[in-house]
C-alpha cells in the first residue's frame, strides 16, 4: 500500500511543543509551520513562502508578534496565512496567501486536517480524555520512526509480539498464547482487539508500578480508529477480580496506553506515545519508571521496524507474506486503511 | 464479550483450545476458518454466501 488516507485528522504535536515560536513538522509529506499566537491559539500553515519556497521555520525567518517574516526576502504573513507585506512594493499579489490547515487542540494533542479543509469536521476526531483528566497521571513522548506507518499499525494491533520483542518489560508467555477476539465496526471506523488473560504472570512493567506480584488478571483491549489514534485499555488486577456490574472496578489498576501514528513521509512516521494511569497519581518514582520503561519498549519497536523498513524497501515486488490467527486484527486495520486511501 | 455495539459489527473469535477462527457477520452468519485472510475475504463479502 502506498499513499496516505486524506481528508483525515492527524496528531501533529503535543500542545506543549507549540509555543510562541516557529515550529515545523512534516505530516503526510506536507511541511507545516506552527506557532502559538499571543492569545493562545495554535496556527498551522504550509512551511513554504509562496515567493521562492523558502521554509518559514528556517532562520533567519522569524516571528514578530503574530506575523512570520520570511528570512529570504521578507514576505510577511499573519496568523491566518494572509500576506501583509512584500519587499519593495506596496501592492500585495492576490495569490500571496498561505492556506491555513484546520487545527484543533484536544486531549493534549494538536490535530491537523490533511485534505480538503471543507471536509474538516472536528467532531470526527477520536478522543483520549485520560490524557488531560485529573483522575489520571500521564507520561508521554515521541520517537521518530524510519519506517512506514503501516508497520507501526501492524505492530500495535498484534500484541503477541510483546512476548518476544519486549520480554523482561511487558512481555510474558501468556500474551502470545491467549486467544483474542477481534471486532470491526465498518461504519464507526473502529478495530477492537481483546485479549483477556485471567491468570497471567505479572511483567516487571506492571509489577513495579502497581506493587502487584505473582499471578494477575491482565486484560488488553485495543481500540484503533484509523488512521491515527490507537488506544490500549490495559487492566491489571488480582486473579479472580472482575469489574462490578455498575462499571466500577475498585480492585484493578487501569493504564491507558495511547499512540498517535502519524505519517511523516512514505517511509517515516511520528510515533507519539502516552501512558496514563489511575493509581499512584502523585508518585514521581512511578512516573519516572513508567516513562523510562515505556520509552525503552517503544525504542525496541523502533529499532525492529527500522530494520523491517529496510528489508521491505529492498525486496522485489510480489513478496508473499504469511498471516496467522494473531494477525486477525492487523489484517482488519490494513483493510480499513486501504479503503481510506482509496476513498481519498 | 462484545465491546462494540454498532449495527454492522463483524466479530472474529479465536475458538478456545483450537487453532480455528470463528467469523460472525453482522447478519449473524457464521463460519470457521484456519486462515485469517480467507476469513476477512468472506466476512467483507457480505451478503455473498452469508446464509445464516
Amino acid at each position: 500500500m502506498t499513499g496516505f488516507p486524506r481528508d483525515q485528522w492527524y496528531v501533529a504535536a503535543y500542545g506543549s511543543e507549540i509555543e510562541h515560536d516557529l515550529f515545523t513538522r512534516t505530516i503526510c509529506g506536507e511541511p507545516i509551520l506552527f506557532w502559538r499566537t499571543r492569545d493562545g491559539a495554535v496556527t498551522a500553515m504550509p512551511d513554504r513562502c509562496v515567493h521562492r519556497r523558502f521554509p518559514l521555520s528556517q532562520k533567519p525567518s522569524r516571528l514578530v508578534d503574530d506575523q512570520v517574516v520570511c528570512g529570504y526576502h521578507g514576505f510577511t504573513y499573519d496568523a491566518g496565512g494572509r500576506c501583509v507585506a512584500v519587499p519593495g512594493q506596496t501592492r500585495i499579489p492576490r495569490t500571496a496567501r498561505l492556506l491555513p490547515y484546520p487545527v484543533v487542540e484536544q486531549d493534549s494533542f494538536v490535530w491537523v486536517f490533511i485534505g480538503d479543509p471543507a471536509n474538516a469536521d472536528a467532531s470526527r476526531i477520536p478522543r483520549a480524555p485520560w490524557l488531560v483528566s485529573p483522575d489520571y497521571t500521564t507520561v508521554a513522548g515521541m520517537e521518530p520512526l524510519n519506517a512506514r506507518y503501516e508497520l507501526l499499525v501492524d505492530n500495535l494491533l498484534d500484541l503477541s509480539h510483546e512476548t518476544y520483542l519486549h520480554g523482561g518489560y511487558i512481555g510474558t508467555p501468556e500474551v502470545a498464547s491467549t486467544p483474542v477476539t477481534t471486532e470491526v465496526d465498518e461504519d464507526a471506523g473502529i478495530v477492537y482487539v481483546s485479549r483477556h488473560m485471567d491468570d497471567a504472570e505479572c511483567p516487571p512493567f506492571y509489577a513495579k508500578s502497581t506493587g502487584l506480584e505473582g499471578r494477575i488478571a491482565r486484560w488488553q483491549d485495543i481500540e484503533y480508529t484509523p488512521p491515527c489514534l490507537y488506544k490500549l485499555h490495559s487492566r491489571i488486577a488480582p486473579v479472580g477480580s472482575v469489574p462490578n456490574a455498575d462499571g466500577t472496578d475498585p480492585d484493578a489498576f487501569h493504564v491507558e496506553v495511547v499512540y498517535a501514528i502519524t505519517p511523516e513521509t512514505e517511509s517515516s512516521t511520528h510515533d507519539f506515545w502516552c501512558v496514563a494511569r489511575d493509581f499512584a497519581l502523585e508518585d514521581e518514582e512511578v512516573s519516572a519508571f513508567l516513562a523510562e520503561n515505556n520509552r525503552t519498549v517503544v525504542m525496541q519497536d523502533v529499532v525492529a521496524l527500522n530494520v523491517l523498513e529496510q528489508v521491505i524497501a529492498k525486496e522485489p515486488d510480489g513478496y508473499q507474506e504469511l498471516s496467522i490467527n494473531i494477525d486477525t486484527g492487523g489484517l482488519a486495520a490494513r483493510r480499513m486503511l486501504k479503503r481510506l486511501c482509496e476513498k481519498a | 464479550m462484545n465491546a462494540l455495539t454498532g449495527d454492522r459489527v463483524f466479530r472474529v473469535h479465536w475458538v478456545l483450545g483450537t487453532d480455528r477462527l470463528r467469523a460472525v457477520c453482522h447478519c449473524s452468519a457464521e463460519r470457521e476458518f484456519e486462515d485469517p485472510v480467507e476469513l476477512w475475504a468472506w466476512l467483507l463479502d457480505h451478503p455473498n454466501g452469508h446464509t445464516s
